[in-house]
């Protein structure tokens, strides 16, 4: 796929992010074609979810670019990237805890196409059966495992042609980081969603991923296939070791 | 936390100096606050301040505090029975007997009849057992089934509003406090949009509200607009107005965002008292127009040559009752209107997104809404219904100054949204009916109506700590027949 020479769907080039006057992103550049689960790999505070934010633009690239399917959205505005076709499941999942599981799913249509919101239900309802059991309650009594389901559902809804995922695995039990790796495998196959997947678990991401990238301190160190990182010497040692 | 000590250590029986002890500790605390705020006086004794001392009512009221505890701690000791005998005999007692103050007296009747009324819950279902925890649940119960009620309650209220003038016992001044209750009502359900939806805490809706009226005052003062006329200009111009205060301020959140709002409220207050020339500053604008039968009449005993008076246009008899009762239903029409245009607005994009805003910005953003245009929105429309508010403010008076949009009138606003439940309808509508209603209705008391006043709400934020009326409606149901509170609770017991 990375042989072709189309243009990939997100650019990231040279980008230098800054909290005050701490540099967080130090040069970064990385690439994610149609299609492809990129992942992206380090430890905490390395920089991997200042990355993903900074695609948003919040905080923005102090300089560098990031291009969406050929257009430089460096300097969108938040909202309007969101428009364009890019969804978030942020970190923390950041649910509406007072409002009804199907409140917060039309949350995420509200910059769909209109009409488009029954069929999108129907396949978020697909993906993860466990949110229509439980469509009436409120987000704040649902489990870690469901409320993640429920902001990656609630990404979805808004149609959007790239998926970024910060760390949908935080905090939940193994089995469920299981299934919830699983329907992102699925959602990719089945629906063609290209997701660029921000991860800790180390394992489990490279496994499911197509390529990866290896941040370290605001840098990207390494980067291969997932098959690659995960026989990859160094990767072993510094995130692998000890287990899955 | 002598209490909670006593509680936990589950004595059997009465200990008698345990209790004297809590009793003395307590009436000792009372007694080194009264000592100072009641037992020294201030006298002017001709240009010269003393002091003069009031021992009597320091021991009254420590008596007092000291009897009290003693009957709260008995209560809490299953003694309930007797303690509701007692405290209803001192209740009576105090009535009669000579206090040195009016005030003294007051409290002690108050404070009695609470702990009868706690005396008499215990007595009857040993409730003072029940945790916190489970009270809350109980009332969170009791108001979802109160929300659910809404139903019929809402149109019960609304029927009783509209016959209420025609009610034999409705008087001018039963008319005039339900007008000014409509008020209040009306201002709470414009600041809900704000506070209770988008979750902005704004300190400042007074402003609008202020703005409104001089909109209204002035038009009418320089340029003869009729109310009619005026009534949308002032909509447009409070939300102006909102949308000119926003634009700076709405990137600011939480306290940041009070404050500004805050000082907004003052800077529009002050602006007014100071401008002497065009607003007639401290001495306010008198003489401001009332508003016609929808410009066709007046409501004048003689109109002026060739117009018909309202009176003259049914053929019924002059009454000055007519004005009153027509802008009582002109309030209640206006209240009306936000409150549909408010429950409407919920069902949409922009007010669910209002909701969304409120519980977490950051995955608002992250879900591509604009957070500015819709809190924009948010402030330019309750704005607008301030205004729309402040101008039947000026048009009921006759006559505004700045002195009528000070500071307490957005605290008296707030906390009719906090104490009826945020992002609650009917809520606003209960706390109206107690913060506006309850002082009215106590207005014999004079001075002491605003003990009352105070007591309901600490003894509203001691059971409600999050409003009478906090439940949160869904705005989307898959299966409308069944309540979405029924489809809630069911899903939420399966846990």
């Amino acid at each position: 796929m990375s042989g072709q020479m189309r243009e990939p769907m997100l650019k990231i080039s040279g980008v230098h992010t800054f909290y005050g006057s701490i540099e967080a992103l130090k040069g970064v550049d990385m690439e994610v074609s149609a299609g492809e689960i990129v992942t992206l790999i380090g430890a905490n505070g390395a920089g991997k979810s200042t990355l993903l934010m900074t695609i948003c633009g919040n905080p923005r690239a102090k300089s560098g670019s990031v291009h969406f399917e050929g257009e430089d959205i460096t300097r969108v505005p938040t909202f309007e990237i969101v428009r364009r076709g890019i969804a978030q499941s942020p970190e923390g999942r950041r649910i509406f805890g007072r409002m009804t599981v199907l409140e917060n799913l039309q949350m995420g249509s509200i910059t769909a196409q209109p009409g488009s919101f029954s069929r999108e239900l129907e396949r978020v309802y697909t993906l993860f059966p466990r949110l229509k059991e439980r469509q009436a309650q409120r987000g704040g009594t649902l489990s870690g495992g469901e409320q993640q389901m429920l902001a990656i559902g609630r990404a979805l809804m808004s149609q959007p042609r790239l998926l970024l995922l910060d760390e949908p695995s935080l905090g939940l039990a193994p089995l469920i980081v299981k299934q919830i790796f699983k329907v992102i495998e699925d959602i990719n196959r089945e629906q063609k969603m290209t997701v660029f997947l921000v991860e800790q678990n180390a394992f489990h991401a490279l496994k499911l991923a197509h390529r990866g990238y290896v941040m370290v301190n605001g840098n990207i160190t390494l980067q291969g296939t997932g098959r690659e990182l995960l026989a990859n010497e160094e990767v072993r040692t510094a995130y692998l070791e000890g287990g899955h | 936390m002598t209490a909670l000590a006593s509680q936990q250590s589950g004595r059997p029986g009465l200990d008698l100096p345990a209790m004297l002890k809590e009793a003395g500790v307590t009436a000792l605390i009372a007694l080194a606050l009264t000592f100072p705020l009641v037992g020294l006086r201030t006298v002017d004794v001709g240009s010269r301040l003393t002091v003069s001392p009031r021992f009597t009512e320091v021991a009254i009221a420590v008596a007092l505090v000291f009897i009290g505890r003693i009957g709260l701690i008995l209560t809490r000791e299953k003694q309930a029975l007797p303690v509701l005998v007692v405290s209803l005999g001192v209740a009576a007692a105090a009535w009669f007997l000579p206090f040195p103050s009016a005030a003294l007296k007051v409290i002690a009747i108050a404070g009695a009849l609470i702990i009868a009324i706690r005396a008499a819950i215990t007595a009857r279902s040993d409730r003072s057992t029940l945790s916190q925890q489970e009270r809350d649940r109980a009332m969170d119960r009791l108001g979802a089934r109160v929300q659910d009620a809404a139903v019929w309650i809402g149109p019960i209220a609304i029927l009783f509003a509209i016959v209420l003038p025609f009610m034999p016992f409705a008087n001018r001044s039963v008319v005039d406090i339900g007008i000014l209750i409509l008020t209040y009502i009306m201002l709470g359900w414009g600041l809900n949009i704000v506070v209770g939806l988008a979750g902005l805490l704004d300190l400042g809706y007074v402003a609008f509200y202020a703005v409104g009226a001089y909109s209204y005052a002035l038009l009418a003062h320089y340029f003869d607009f009729s109310f009619w006329l005026c009534l949308p200009l002032a909509g447009l111009l409070a939300a102006t107005s909102g949308v000119i205060l926003g634009f700076p301020v709405l990137r600011l959140r939480g306290d940041y965002f009070a404050i500004v709002t805050l000082g907004f409220g003052e800077i529009i207050r002050i602006v007014l008292l100071n401008w002497g020339v065009f607003t007639g500053g401290p001495n306010g604008i008198s003489g401001i127009p009332r508003p016609s039968f929808f410009g066709i009449a007046d409501f004048e005993r003689r109109p002026p040559e060739g117009e018909i008076a309202f009176h003259q246009l049914f053929g019924i008899a002059f009454d000055p009752m007519h004005r009153i009762i027509f802008l009582y239903y002109l309030i209640l029409a206006l209240a009306l209107c936000v409150n549909l245009f408010t429950m409407r607005i919920r069902k949409l994009p922009v007010g669910r997104a209002w909701e969304a805003l409120r519980e977490d910005d950051i995955a608002c953003t992250s879900l591509g809404i604009n957070r500015t245009n819709i809190k924009l929105a948010a402030f330019a429309i309750a704005a607008m219904f301030g205004g729309f508010a402040g101008s039947f403010f000026a048009t009921r008076q006759g006559f505004i100054s700045p002195e009528s949009f000070t500071f307490i009138e957005s605290a008296i606003i707030l906390a009719i949204v906090v104490l009826g439940g945020m992002g609650s309808q009917i809520g606003v509508v209960v706390a109206a009916l107690i913060i506006i209603g309850l002082p009215e209705a106590f207005r014999e008391l004079a001075e002491y109506r605003m003990l009352a006043f105070g007591m309901g709400m600490v003894l509203i934020m001691v059971w409600r700590p999050r409003g009478l009326l906090a439940h949160r409606d869904p705005t989307i149901l898959l299966h409308p027949k069944r309540s979405a509170r029924q489809q809630q609770a069911d899903s939420e017991a399966g846990e």
